[in-house]
Parts: structure tokens; sequence; C-alpha cells
């Protein structure tokens, strides 16, 4: 279970970067799903969205999710490679598996990594 | 949120199984691997009247993509591809919520009796009238078992009965000036069809809890009760195979809210002669014939799902109806046609509903049984489930452990060991047993649902037992053998993360073909 | 009759290991005064019985092979089904089994539904094919849901030709009730000579999908690739409801530039049976697989190096997906779409082709020969495939009845759904129909116009 903790978690197992405007899922929710095959970024360039709305759909081999915005803002930026290559939440969650930037908007209820871990551990049993 | 069968990792096998090659062997090729050009497989009569010219060339197609096979050919190819399958013909099938109870032959008979099989949906009614009183007398069967004022058999399988039921029970609230109402409650424990259903309406999903002993939470009900309720869909016995033991008070707080209660009749193998669910108050409920009413699965379909209604809710249900349009007398026979309720929702599909395979089937499995046959099947039905559970509750934890119904649910995990449901059900495919279904209900981990059906003897429950305890042994003593498992079939754990990836679901096409 | 295999004295001692004494004591739970109801129904009957009673009402019918010649389609048709596809349907194995949920002992029916998904594939001329809708016209419905999923419920607007089966707009109606999407074009009061490509007058920025028929209810052939090229241009899908059949002879859809293509797979080797089980096929892009519904059959290998094959991209469906589904399908028509696959196997590239080709000879010399009929005449001049509307000098019932004084089965009335087309009948025509049936029909209606 890896959580940096340059970032901020939601309960629902987003993350949010304060410092780019970047969100996606977090470690913790890509195990959970296991083998990512289809992800579908459900809001565009130049939309603005509220915290809570939901910006993604995934689904993998077993499972699907609906991914909810960690934080709201205009958004500025959407990944469009992760369709052609869902396999990448898998690998690297934080890194190239981010879906969408906002800018000037406010981080809905979030945690730090220590009571985001402490919630995935609680989750585990 | 994550809404999930199992949601840890699904490899093909966890233990040590050999890496599979590049190039896959071929097991039986394709009907387009088979293909040799020049052959023919039907030779069909050259045409008895004067050739008229074909349309103009930009309207055809320039070729028809099709394989070329021998009739020898296709018959061993699918008689190889049987071998493959198990089945109920061949052996024990205890998928729970599923009722794999064995399918009589003389039904296949019935069913293709040519006066069945070679009638037009359109014909004029006065030229099918044994199709319609046999239709007619099907509705008002389901009804007596039922508790309903009336049937439609028109809904193609459960899925289709829900949606039916549930757009009838809006129209309803509509008729009354009753607007408001937009949310539907589903217990925890429902199967995915229920919220699929109502999502498919625009209708919102309130989900409650069960409690302790498997029942719906009452406090949980009773906060989701209000005016903006259409109703709620409620399995009964539920998904855990338990009926719920406040089932009168379930429906008082709904119909006190001015909801209509929904029944999932899924499982209705466990209720006939016992309970009719329409005198427990449930407004509507599909029957699924291809479950417990022995109209065979198919290999998925297709099924047959009639839905009842109580009186208030006749007016709305879909078009069209078989009815008696003109009384017998002494010398006349009735004659039976068509009717459209006042309010009808409409038509759900094509035509009038599953007629051969569907209606004929199971008014031959109704006729022959007649109302003491039929509360015999629910007796066994839940004998055998609490006889498989008596012997395996030492064994399998049971979470809900109570008297069941026509099944129950075992959780498929031991303390300390990481063998899974998954494992346990691919290590009974080895004992020559088709596995429980698992990873349902959510509500319970690593769940296997079993449900054996009355057809079939205490020897054959006997042997399944044993070989359940047996398996729980093997995961403490031997578990690769579990996460190997199957070893002893034709094929082995399949890559599904491959197919999943890879998406190859169609073959034998040249590239161009779209084109043509 | 009783298929129960458990003797009294194994019940005992069932229940003894249960822990309880009778039967009933099993059924504490129900409410007491509901439980075990006495049903008002017939005593059972034995087997001998049963089939006595089911043969008295066949034979109360009367059926298009032997009593009855049959010009009646709209929608469903008499075609000769080789025995080859019943021997099969009628081996346990395939239709005993369940959805093939344990792919290690279900290879059979999951290959047979690759198969199936292929050739329907290649028939259309589509990337990919489910595994199977309840019919036509539910498959039809599930396009416009699709559509309506693949815009996120932005587009609002569907438009269907009215020379869509009146039957498939009908389930369209049902399936998008309450909901705010709004069908244009549905209307039997359109002018029907008016050329399909008029309906791109109705395609907007907020049209989600247009649904047109291939060969149309009329039976008219029509190149729709115009009309295509019109709606995509407003960024609308295009679904084209064809007939299996006319597949093998004219252009397919894939090339036309359809999105989707669906119909009704019951002339590919499925009786009438009065309307059904049939099966609907689902044809569609690549690109929308993951908003199409239903079943997915995928290829794969095993953990033993074998190609195999396993139900794919489960995620999306009901089980997984819940109320987010776009559709709630869980049971499909497995069994039947295994009878399509058996009788396009073995009809194949000639043979399916060759079926086409009677269908056309047949019911252009019955076309032919019917116009010529004083009073007579066609309705649409448009090319057209096996069924044709005939324009009547009187009442279309009346007829029907004199037809089937003489052992006629007539053509449907399209008045019913058509006030322009009062009078008129929708004939089809089919391998089935000899030279000889033909021209008793043409007698018989040539005695009916003069009469």
């Amino acid at each position: 279970m890896n959580a940096p903790a340059n970032l901020k978690y939601t309960k629902s197992d987003e993350w949010f970067d304060p410092a780019t405007g970047a969100m996606g899922i977090s470690d913790y929710a890509q195990s959970q799903l296991s083998d990512i095959v289809f992800v579908e970024i459900l809001v565009e360039e130049g939309d603005t969205i509220e915290a809570g709305k939901a910006i993604a759909s995934v689904e993998s081999v077993k499972a699907s999710a609906e991914i909810y915005a960690p934080a709201g803002g205009k958004v500025t930026a959407v990944n469009k490679g992760l369709s052609d290559k869902p396999e990448t939440l898998n690998s690297d969650p934080y890194g190239a598996g981010w879906m969408v930037k906002v800018e000037g908007g406010a981080a809905g209820e979030t945690l730090d990594s220590a009571a985001y871990e402490k919630h995935c551990e609680e989750r585990s049993h | 949120m994550v809404n999930a069968a199992s949601t840890a990792k699904h490899r093909p096998s966890t233990g040590s199984g050999p890496v599979p090659p590049l190039s896959a062997k071929i097991v039986e090729p394709t009907v387009f691997d088979l293909s040799s050009p020049g052959r023919i497989g039907v030779t069909m009569p050259d045409p008895d009247v004067p050739e008229t010219t074909l349309p103009p060339r930009e309207l055809l197609r320039s070729d028809l993509p099709l394989p070329e096979l021998a009739e020898v050919d296709v018959v061993r190819h699918y008689m190889h591809l049987s071998s493959f399958n198990y089945s109920v013909d061949s052996g024990f099938y205890p998928l729970g919520s599923c009722t794999m109870k064995y399918n009589p032959k003389i039904n296949e008979d019935t069913c293709r009796l040519p006066g069945f099989l070679h009638t037009h949906p359109l014909q004029p009614i006065e030229t099918v009238q044994g199709n319609l009183l046999l239709m007619y007398t099907l509705q008002e069967w389901l009804k007596e078992i039922g508790g309903y004022a009336a049937v439609t058999l028109q809904p193609a399988a459960g899925a289709h009965g829900e949606f039916t039921g549930v757009l009838m029970m809006r129209a309803y609230h509509k008729s009354r000036g009753d607007t408001k109402r937009v949310k539907m409650i589903i217990p925890d424990s429902a199967h995915g069809t229920n919220p699929a259903s109502v999502g498919m309406m625009g209708l919102q999903v309130v989900q409650v809890p069960s409690d302790e002993r498997g029942n719906v939470d009452l406090k949980a009900l009773e906060a989701a009760c209000d005016n903006t309720v259409v109703g709620m869909m409620l399995t009964n016995p539920n998904t855990l195979g338990l009926f719920d033991e406040n089932i009168e008070k379930v429906i008082e707080l709904v119909h006190g809210c001015g909801g209509l209660m929904y029944g999932d009749g899924a499982n209705l193998n466990a209720l006939l002669g016992i309970v009719r669910p329409g005198d427990l108050g449930f407004d509507v409920m599909h029957f699924n014939l291809h479950k417990t009413f022995s109209v065979p699965h198919g290999g998925g379909g297709p099924g047959v799902g009639p839905v009842g209604v109580a009186a208030r809710l006749a007016d709305f249900l879909p078009e069209p109806l078989v009815g008696m349009i003109e009384e017998g007398d002494d010398d006349t026979a009735p004659l039976y046609g068509f009717l459209k309720p006042a309010k009808s929702i409409g038509r759900m599909k094509a035509f009038h509903g599953h007629f051969g395979g569907g209606f004929v089937r199971a008014f031959t499995y109704i006729a022959m049984h007649g109302p003491d046959g039929l509360k015999d099947i629910s007796q066994y039905a839940v004998l055998n489930a609490n006889y498989l559970l008596a012997r395996l509750r030492d064994t399998y934890r049971v979470p809900f452990d109570r008297i069941c119904m026509h099944e129950f649910v075992a959780e498929g995990r031991f303390e300390g060991s990481d063998v899974r449901a998954l494992d346990i059900a691919k290590r009974l495919i080895d004992y020559n047993f088709h596995p429980p279904t698992n990873y349902f209900p959510l509500i319970v981990h690593e769940a296997l649902m079993i449900e054996p059906t009355e057809t079939e003897n205490k020897d054959t429950l006997d042997a399944f037992t044993d070989a359940l305890i047996k398996i729980a042994e093997e995961a403490k003593t031997q578990p690769d053998l579990l996460h190997n498992a199957p070893s002893t079939t034709r094929f082995g754990r399949m890559d599904e993360v491959k197919a999943a990836r890879e998406l190859v679901l169609c073959c034998g096409l040249p590239e161009d073909y779209s084109n043509q | 009759m009783s298929y129960i295999p458990i003797s009294p004295k194994e019940r005992d001692a069932m229940l003894e290991t249960v822990g309880v004494k009778s039967l009933d004591d099993l059924f504490e739970a129900v409410p007491a005064r509901h439980r075990f109801p006495m049903l008002n129904l017939p005593p059972a009957l034995t087997e001998m019985e049963a089939m006595e009673e089911l043969s008295g009402l066949a034979q109360a019918n009367e059926n298009v092979r032997s009593d009855l010649v049959s010009f009646l389609g709209a929608g469903m048709y008499n075609h000769y089904i080789p025995s080859v596809v019943d021997h099969i349907l009628r081996r346990g194995e395939f239709y005993t089994a369940y959805t093939p949920y344990q792919p290690e002992i279900s290879q059979g029916t999951l290959q047979a539904i690759f198969e199936y998904q292929s050739l329907m594939a290649a028939l259309t001329g589509m990337e990919v094919c489910n595994a199977s809708h309840y019919d036509g016209a539910t498959a039809t419905a599930e396009a416009v849901n699709l559509a309506y999923a693949q815009f996120r419920g932005k587009r609002r607007k569907v438009v269907v030709s009215p020379a869509v089966h009146p039957q498939y707009r009908a389930v369209i109606r049902t399936y998008i009730q309450g909901t705010d999407m709004e069908l244009a074009g549905d209307n039997p009061n359109t002018d029907l000579d008016s050329q399909p490509d008029e309906l791109a007058t109705l395609i907007d920025e907020n049209t989600s999908l247009l649904v047109v028929q291939y060969p149309d209810f009329f039976g008219r052939v029509y190149d729709y690739a115009k009309l295509i090229e019109a709606a995509h241009a407003k960024g609308a899908l295009v679904c084209i409801v064809a007939n299996p059949t006319a597949l093998a002879l004219f252009k397919t859809p894939g090339s036309l530039g359809a999105d989707i293509v669906v119909g009704d797979g019951q002339p590919l080797g499925i009786p009438m049976w009065y309307g059904g089980p049939s099966v609907g096929f689902f044809t569609t892009r690549r690109s929308f697989v993951h908003k199409m519904a239903g079943r997915l059959v995928g290829e794969t290998v095993d953990n033993r190096g074998q190609r195999s094959y396993v139900l794919t991209l489960t995620a999306r469906e009901q089980h997984i997906k819940r109320e987010r589904a776009t559709s709630n399908i869980c049971t499909n028509q497995g069994l039947i779409a295994l009878g399509t696959a058996v009788y396009l196997s073995l009809l194949g590239k000639k043979g399916l082709r060759q079926v086409a080709e009677l269908c056309y000879q047949k019911a252009h010399y019955a076309a032919q020969q019917l116009s010529q009929i004083d009073g007579m005449g066609l309705c649409f001049s448009e090319p057209f495939f096996h069924e044709f509307a005939l324009c009547l000098n009187r009442p279309v019932a009346e007829v029907n009845a004199h037809l089937l004084d003489h052992g006629i089965l007539g053509g449907y009335d399209l008045g019913q759904d058509y006030p322009a087309l009062k009078d008129h009948m929708l004939i089809a025509v089919t391998e089935m129909n000899s030279k000889e049936d033909i021209d008793m029909l043409v007698n018989i209606l040539s005695e009916v116009s003069h009469g």
C-alpha cells in the first residue's frame, strides 16, 4: 500500500495533488479493482466541476467503479492516453495514471496520507 | 465506490501451472478454421419460376464471407463442442439462484409439435385457437399459483419482467397524479437486475441492509419509506435462501407510505403450494418459467418472464393479453383472442412472447404436476437444501444459519488459509460437480450459494457433501490442489485478463469484409 | 407425474438429519394464515395423458406446413430448416446447461457463441456482435439506449423511420417512456412514398440515433449511404434494423456506414413458433463495445496453453454495474443463437446466397403476376427483396377470409398501422412457396378482384 505524503485522499479512494491540480485513483483502489481493462473520462477540458462529481468510469476484469472528483475547479487537462492503456492505472496510479487536472477550485473533504492509510487498513479486515 | 463480484486478484492460476506458449494449441477449430472452398452443407432446389434479373450491382454485396462445410463437418464440430459442456443431463448442477432442475424430456417433444412449431404470430385468431387456449390457460394457472388478478406472458426473461413490472408501478402512480415518486427501495442482497431495471428508467435506488438474521432491516426500511417511494423490489425467499420472518411487516411499511411491492420470482421454486406471493401483498411479481417451471436454460437463454399483478395494476399490463373474446355454449367452443388493457404501458417485445420454447414447456410441466405435485416440488427442493446445510454447517461457516428455503449461502474460506471460494468451486469440478454460484450475494464474504433443487436423490447429495468436506480437508493439507484446479478437465483456468485486454470477439473475417 | 427421485424412507432419514419431523415443519417462517393454500388447478396428468392433451391443442391450430400455404411475413418468415439444426439443439449438453460462468466446463457453449458472434459480424459487415438479445424489437430498443449512453444523456432525440416495423417502434416507445428521450419521424401518417433521405431534415445536434430498416417494413431496399453520411455530419449514430437473409444478397449495413446493426435472427433456421423465442442480434463497431449491453464471448488461452473462450468485459453488465449498467439484460437467447450458428455454418457462403436468391426470384415472380390483375397493383416502385405491398380494391380482411377458405394464409393488412395504406396487403414470399402456390394465389386474387 503506497500513499505519497504530498497528496490528499478521499474515503472513496481518489487522490488529489494540491500542487498540480492533478487527480486520480489510489494504489489501494487499483489493487482492489485488480486488472483494469477500461477507463472512460466523463469530463472535458473547460468543464467546471465540483468536488464529488463523477469524473471517470473504470472497469476491471471483475469490478467496476465510478471515480469522483476529490476537488472542484476548472478542468485544464484530461489524460486522453488512458483509454488506450487502462493498465497504466494498475502500474502507475500516481504518475502516468493521473486522470484529470483542475485549477482554481477547492478540495472537498480529504484525508492526509497517514489518515488515509489508516482508513485503508481498517477496510482490509 | 467499487461494485465487484470479487475484489481480489483473479489470475488463471495462482499455483505453479505451466506458462501459456505464444501460439495457443487448438482443441477444436472454429467453423471458419474448418472451412474449405467448394464444400456444401445443404443443397437448395433450383428456382421453379421464370428468372428475374437481380437488382442493380451497386445494391449488392460482392462476397459473403461465411464458411463452407459439408453436413458431416458441421455435425461433428458441434458434437465435439457439446462434449466440452457440463449440463444438468450429465450431472449435479447446484448453481444457487438458478434452479437447475431436471428438464423433462416430454417437454422437448410437446414444444415441437408441428401445430406449435409452424404457426405464424399474425395468423387470424380463428386458425390458432389451440395456441390461444394454451396461453389463456397458462395465464389462469399462473394467476392461481401466484395469487394474482391478471398475468401477462409477454416478457422474455426475468429481467424483462422486472422492467415490465417497474414500468407498471410508475404508470400506476402517475395515473393517480402522484408524480413525485422517484425512488425504489432494494435490499443489499438483491440480484443486480433489480437496480439495473430501475436504473434503465431513470429512477433512484435506495439500498436497505439486511439484519443479523438475514431479514430486511426494518429500522432502515422504515426510514426509507416516504411519499417519494415508487415501491420496493424484494426477492423472498431472498438470495441467502431465507424467508423473511417479518415479511408482513415489510409489506405493511411499504404500502403504508403509498408504495407498491414488487416480488422477484427468481426463488419461486421454494413457494409452490406453500404460499402465494399475491396473498402476502406483493402487488407485482415476475415468474421465471425457465427456473421454476422447467424450461431449460439453453446455455444462457431463452428465458420466459411472465408478470402477475394485483387488481389495481391490471389495467397497466403490456399489450396484448389473451382473453376470451366470445364465451362458448353447449355447441360452440369459446373464442380466444387478444385484448389491450385500458392503460397499457405498451408492448414489451414483438409478437406474443416465448410461446414455443417457453409457454408450451411450462404448460406441459404444470399440467403434469397438478396442485399436489407442485407442492411436492417446493417441499423437496427445501428438504434437499436443508439436508445439504445440515451436513455442511460444521465444515463451512454459514453466516445466516437457520432453516433455509430452497438454497443457502456458505462461506468458501477457512481460518489461516489462502484458499478462496473460487478455488473450492474449481476443485468441485474435479469431483465432477458443477460449482455453486460464487461471489453472490455481495453481503457474504467468499460466498458459495448452493441450490440443489428437488430433482436430486440422496446419494447425489451425499456424494456432493462428501466432496465438499474432502475439499475442506485438502484446503489445509494440499492447498495447491485447489489453487490449480480443475486438473481433470479438458480445459484449465482461463486467462480472463488477456481476454479483456486483447478483446478478440470474432474470428475468420477477411480484413475488408465490412466494405463488401 | 413426479420427477422427484427420493423414496419415503430416504425422505425420513433426511428429515431426521435436518432435525424436523415433517416436510411441513420446514415452513414455519411463512405466515401461518397464508401457509399451504389449496391451489385450484386440474389434477396431475401422466406423460401419456399430457402428450394427448398437448397434441390436441397443437392440432386445433392450422399450421403453415401441412394446413395452409403462407404468404404472411411482416417480421417472421417461413423458411426451410435443415434437419441438422434441431438435432444439435436437442443435445442435452447444450440445452440443459446454464450461462457459461465456469468456462472450464462450458467451452461448448462459449465457442458456439463466439462463432455466432463471428458469423453475424460477417453477415452484417460489423466489427463486434454480442451474445444476443430477446428479439429484433428489443435489440432495436437497446440500440436506442446505447446511443443515449454514448452521449451521456446530452442528446435526447431519436429519429425513427416510419418504415421501421410498427411493433419495433412500439417497443422503443415502451422502453423510453418516462425518460427525457423524444422520438421524431415515428409517424404512420407520413408520406410513405417520400425518400428516406428526407429523414435527414429531422436530424440535428440533439439527435443521438437514427433508426432505419433494411429492407424496410414494406420490403423496399434503399442505399442508405447518403442518409447515414448526413446523420454522421450532425454527430448522430445510425442503427440499421436488418433482415439477415437479405444480407446474403444486398450490401452490408457496415459498408453503408451504419454504427449499429440489429435484427431478428428467426429467418436463420429458427421455427416461427407462434412468435418466439427467436433471437435478437446486435452488432456494432468496436468503439461502442463498452456501451453495448449483453454478454460477450472473447478468445483467450487456458493455463495449459490451449485456445479457449470466456465471457469477457463482464463489468459492463448488471450483476456488477447494477443501477449504472446500460441495460438490465441478463438471460439472453443462447440456445437460439446456437441454432442460427448451426444454420449459417451449414448453409455457408453458397447456401445462404441461394436461399436469398430463391426468395428474391419467387417474390418478384409473384409481384409481377399479381400486378397484372385488374384493380390491383404494386404500391411502391423501389427495388424490393422478398416482401412487397399490394394494393387491393377491397378490404384486406375480406380478401384474406376468402383466401383462407382456399387454404391460403394471406398477407399482412397494412391499413392496421398506416391509414394511407388502407386496402394494402404486405405479401411475403420465401423459398417455401412453390410456383404452384404462387399461381394459386394469383388465380384466387383474380377471382376476388373480378368477383
